[in-house]
């Protein structure tokens, strides 16, 4: 059994357990901690999958970022320590068959097609042993050659896009989020 | 090897369709979303790997991670906003559009 096979038993483990475990627990800051399990185990897949740059930036924004937005969240809208907040019985196994129903045909679709016509070249892509952060920022850009043979069009129109989305996403959940001011009757 | 990362997407996908249909907090709705949008991560890095699509599904697979960073900024402002007005975040609560 070679290490690759053993690390992407283990990372697959850690990641659909974290995300089995984000279903099952009721209690919302449980749920928060097992999804950084899960999103860590992702990135973790990642890097064994040889995109550095890649799982880099899952750590840093997904693990360290959102995640903690997400806790903020559970905090700043923290419900009374009686409300329970649950789904009939029925409702579960209802749901719980249709998961594995759906994993059961995402599954039988993944072996059932072939995917040897996407694959020209025989064995792994150049960018298999990672290094892969020189040639992501020119393809992003889009200018000069890409190391590795890596052709075809940049990304620049999307990666502006992308910037200007956020800036826009950012401005907008600031003015969601403020703090209200009570509208007295009578001031305009 | 290719299937095994299809499987681990296929796993994380149905998890998140589960969460988001079973979870009544808003914020664990998010979070079921949060897990749909990783499997797609996994299975774009996994197809840049295995096949010849190159860097062009790492590209993507950024922008899947900065997405989901705009879209979890939003979806908790809106959280906060129904908090504010509801003082609860259980959405089985937001039915006065409902006609």
């Amino acid at each position: 059994m070679s290490l690759e096979l053993l690390l992407f038993g283990f990372l697959a483990l850690v990641t659909c357990g974290g995300a089995l475990a984000v279903v099952i627990t009721p209690n919302v800051v449980r749920m928060a901690f097992w999804l950084i399990v899960s999103l860590g185990g992702v990135s973790g897949l990642y890097f064994l999958l040889g995109a550095d740059f890649v799982g880099a930036t899952q750590l840093l924004i997904y693990v360290g970022g959102t995640v903690v937005l997400l806790i903020f969240g559970v905090m700043l809208t923290a419900t009374g320590p009686y409300v329970r907040m649950e789904i009939s019985k029925f409702e579960k196994v209802i749901t719980g068959f249709i998961g594995l129903g759906l994993f059961g045909v995402l599954c039988s679709a993944a072996v059932a097609t072939d995917w040897s016509p996407a694959i020209t070249a025989p064995g792994d892509s150049v960018y298999a042993q990672g290094d892969t952060t020189r040639p992501l920022g020119l393809k992003l850009l889009g200018i000069g050659n890409v190391p590795g043979g890596e052709t075809g069009i940049g990304f620049l129109l999307p990666f502006e896009i992308v910037s200007i989305h956020l800036l826009v996403v950012l401005i907008a959940a600031a003015y969601l989020a403020r703090a209200k001011r009570r509208s007295e009757p009578g001031d305009d | 090897m290719l299937n095994a990362y299809l499987f681990v997407g296929a796993a994380l996908f149905a998890c998140g369709i589960l969460c988001m249909m079973t979870k009544r907090n808003g914020i664990g709705v998010l979070m079921g979303v949060e897990l749909v949008l990783n499997a797609a991560g996994v299975n774009f890095v996994a197809f840049s790997r295995y096949t010849d699509l190159g860097l062009d599904g790492q590209v993507a697979a950024l922008f899947i991670i900065v997405l989901a960073a705009a879209e979890a900024a939003v979806a908790l402002a809106i959280a906060l906003n129904f908090y504010n007005n509801h003082l609860t975040i259980d959405i089985d609560r937001a039915d006065e559009l409902k006609g």
